[in-house]
C-alpha cells in the first residue's frame, strides 16, 4: 500500500510535467489543426535555458551554500527566463515555419514541424553534446513524510507550478477578451476576422502561451530530475502529445487530465513484479512502461475516438 | 442626396482562374437600404466577401467613407464601422450567446457603452435575451439568425451588410427579420442587403441592383425594379 501511494505521488509529479507540455500541443491543434512536432523540443530548450541560467549566469555549484533569498531569486529568474525564451522561440517558429504555409495542403506544415524539431535537436546537440548532462541541485533536497509516503520539496514545487499555470491558463481562455478571441479563431477563423480579431496575432499569441508553458515545464523538469539531454523533448513530447490525444485533442482540461493519467499509468506499471504472466511481466513492469501506456491509449481511442473529454465538454482552443 | 458611404468601382474578383465578378459598380449612400438581387451563384456572397477583404479583387477599387479598403484585412475594415451578417450566420457554435455578443463588441473598449448596447439588442431581440447563457450552436436556425444580427449590431456599425438573412426561415420569421432591418435603419444604420426574396427586399429598400452571372444588369429605385419586366419574370415569379 505504501509503495502504491508512493507511486501515485511519482506519477502525479511526472504527469503534471506531461500536462504542461500537452497544453501546447492541444492549444496549437485547436487553433490551426496542426500537430506541432517541434513543441517537445521547445520544452527541451526550456531545460537548456534553465541549465544555462543556473550554471553560467548564477554560477551555481552547491545550493546549500546559498542564502534563501539568493536561491529564490535564482529560481524565479531562471524560471522566467525559460518561459520568456521558449515563448519567443514558439512565436519565431510559427512565423518562419508555419505561417507561410497557412494555406498550403495540410501535410506541408506537418513536414515543416518535423524539420523544426530535428533542427532544434541538432542545435541542442551542438551546444551540450550527445550525452545526458547533469545539472546541480537547484534547491537543497528536503524529504517530507505524509504518513508513510515520502514527498520532496521539488515534487511540491513541480505540482504547485503546474497547478498555478493550468488554473491561470483556464482562466485566461474562458474569461478574458484574448481568450475569447482565441476560441473564436479556433471555431471560425473568418467570422473571427469579421469581428475585428487580428487572426495572425491571435495565432501568434497562442504559440507564445503554449511555448511559454512548455518553458516552465522545462524548468520544473530540470529542477526535479537534475539532468537533460538533447532529445528529451522527443521522448517527453511523445508522451505529452499522447496525453493531449488521450484527453481529447483541442481540449485544455483534457490535456491536463491526459498528462496526469499517463504519468500515473507509467508510475503504477512499475508496480508489476518480475514474474511470468499472469502474475507479473518478464523483467518487471519497468520494462513494459511504454507498451502499457500505448496499449491503454489504443484501447481508450477504440472506445472513445475523441479522447476522454472529447469535443463536447470544456473549451477548445 | 446623402453622401456615398460604400462604393465599388470596376471590381473584378476571381477564384483562381475563374472570374466571378465582372466590372461591378455600385454605391450605397448614408441612410439608405440598398438591396442586391440575384439568382444562386450570381456572385452575391462573393460581392460581400470582396467588400470585407475575405477575397481580394483583382481589379477595381472599393472605398468606405472615402477611404480605400480593397487592400485591407477584414479585421481592419470592420473597425471602420462596417459589419457583416454573413451567409449561413457563422455564429461561434461552442460559445454562449452572451460570448457571441461580446465577440461582436470585440473592437470596442468602453464597458459602459457595451453594456448599454447589450441591453439595446436584447430589447430588439427578446428571444436572445432569454438565452444569453445558452450554447449558441444549440439555438434554432431562426434564433441563430437573430443572434448573427445582434452580434453585428454589437460593433455599433454605421453600415450593416447582410447576406440573405431570410434564408431558411419560416414566413413569419422572415417578416420579423425584415421589420428588424427597418428598425435598425431607423436608428441610423445604413443597410446593404443581399437577398433572393426579391419582393420582400424591394418592398423595404430604397434602391436595388440586379446581379446576373457576376455582372450588374440593372440598377434602379426599388419602386421601379418592382415594375421591371426582367425582375418580375426572374425574381418575382412571373406574371
Ligand atoms: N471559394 C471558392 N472557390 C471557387 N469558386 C467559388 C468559391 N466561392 C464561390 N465560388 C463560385 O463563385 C460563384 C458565385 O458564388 P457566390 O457564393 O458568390 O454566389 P451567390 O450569389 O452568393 O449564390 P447563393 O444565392 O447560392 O448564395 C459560384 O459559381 C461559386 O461556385
Ligand atoms: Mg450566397
Amino acid at each position: 500500500m505504501t509503495l502504491f501511494l508512493q507511486l501515485i505521488v511519482e506519477g502525479l509529479v511526472i504527469g503534471s510535467i506531461y500536462s504542461l507540455v500537452a497544453l501546447g500541443y492541444t492549444m496549437v491543434y485547436g487553433i490551426i489543426e496542426l500537430i506541432n512536432f517541434a513543441h517537445g523540443d521547445i520544452f527541451m530548450m526550456g531545460t537548456l535555458v534553465s541549465l544555462f541560467m543556473v550554471t553560467n549566469v548564477f554560477h551555481l555549484t552547491d545550493v546549500s551554500k546559498m542564502s534563501l533569498g539568493g536561491m529564490l531569486v535564482m529560481l524565479i529568474v531562471t524560471c522566467l527566463a525559460s518561459i520568456v525564451i521558449c515563448a519567443l522561440l514558439g512565436v519565431l517558429i510559427e512565423r518562419i515555419a508555419y505561417r507561410p504555409l497557412r494555406n498550403a495542403p495540410r501535410l506541408a506544415p506537418l513536414i515543416s514541424a518535423i524539420g523544426v524539431s530535428l533542427a532544434l535537436e541538432d542545435i541542442a546537440k551542438a551546444i551540450i553534446g550527445p550525452n545526458p548532462v547533469a545539472a546541480p541541485y537547484l534547491v537543497p533536497l528536503v524529504h517530507y513524510s505524509i504518513g508513510s509516503v515520502d514527498i520532496t520539496n521539488t515534487d511540491i514545487i513541480v505540482l504547485v507550478v503546474a497547478l498555478v499555470l493550468m488554473v491561470g491558463l483556464q482562466w485566461l481562455v474562458t474569461s478574458t477578451r484574448i481568450g475569447r478571441a482565441m476560441r473564436a479563431v479556433a471555431q471560425d477563423r473568418e467570422a473571427a476576422a469579421l469581428m475585428g480579431v487580428n487572426v495572425d496575432r491571435v495565432i501568434a499569441i497562442t504559440f507564445l502561451i503554449g511555448a511559454g508553458i512548455a518553458g516552465a515545464g522545462g524548468f520544473v523538469f530540470l529542477l526535479s530530475t537534475n539532468n537533460t539531454v538533447f532529445n528529451i523533448g522527443f521522448e517527453l513530447g511523445l508522451f505529452a502529445f499522447t496525453a493531449a490525444v488521450l484527453g481529447g485533442i483541442g481540449n485544455l482540461v483534457g490535456a491536463m487530465l491526459g498528462g496526469l493519467v499517463i504519468g500515473l499509468i507509467r508510475a503504477l506499471v512499475t508496480y508489476i513484479p518480475d514474474r511470468d504472466l499472469p502474475f507479473g511481466l518478464p523483467h518487471g513492469g519497468v520494462a513494459w512502461q511504454d507498451a502499457v501506456v500505448f496499449a491503454i491509449l489504443i484501447l481508450i481511442l477504440v472506445f472513445r475516438p475523441t479522447g476522454l473529454l472529447g469535443q463536447q465538454l470544456a473549451e477548445k482552443v | 442626396m446623402n453622401e456615398v458611404m460604400l462604393q465599388l468601382e470596376h471590381v473584378d474578383t476571381f477564384y483562381g482562374p475563374i472570374q466571378v465578378l465582372h466590372d461591378i459598380n455600385l454605391e450605397v449612400r448614408r441612410g439608405e437600404i440598398v438591396c442586391l438581387l440575384g439568382a444562386n451563384a450570381a456572385g452575391k456572397t462573393t460581392t460581400m466577401k470582396t467588400i470585407f477583404g475575405l477575397v481580394r479583387p483583382r481589379r477595381g477599387r472599393i472605398t468606405f467613407d472615402g477611404q480605400r479598403i480593397d487592400n485591407r484585412p477584414a479585421s481592419d475594415i470592420v473597425r471602420l464601422g462596417l459589419a457583416l451578417v454573413p451567409e449561413a450566420r457563422r455564429i461561434f457554435p461552442r460559445m454562449t450567446v452572451l460570448e457571441n455578443l461580446q465577440m461582436g463588441a470585440y473592437t470596442r473598449t468602453n464597458k459602459a457603452e457595451i453594456e448599454q448596447d447589450l441591453d439595446h439588442v436584447c430589447q430588439i431581440f427578446p428571444r436572445i435575451k432569454e438565452r444569453l447563457k445558452q450554447i449558441a450552436g444549440t439555438l434554432s436556425g431562426g434564433e441563430q439568425q437573430m443572434l448573427a444580427m445582434a452580434r453585428a449590431l454589437m460593433s455599433r456599425p454605421r453600415m450593416m451588410c447582410m447576406d440573405e438573412p431570410s434564408m431558411g426561415l419560416s414566413p413569419l420569421l422572415v417578416e420579423t427579420v425584415f421589420e428588424t432591418i427597418v428598425r435598425i435603419r431607423s436608428e441610423g444604420v445604413t443597410i446593404f442587403l443581399v437577398e433572393q426574396n426579391a419582393s420582400m427586399a424591394l418592398s423595404l429598400a430604397d434602391r436595388g441592383y440586379v446581379l446576373q452571372t457576376g455582372k450588374i444588369v440593372l440598377s434602379d429605385t426599388a419602386a421601379n425594379l418592382l415594375q421591371n419586366d426582367l425582375v418580375r419574370q426572374a425574381y418575382l415569379g412571373g406574371s
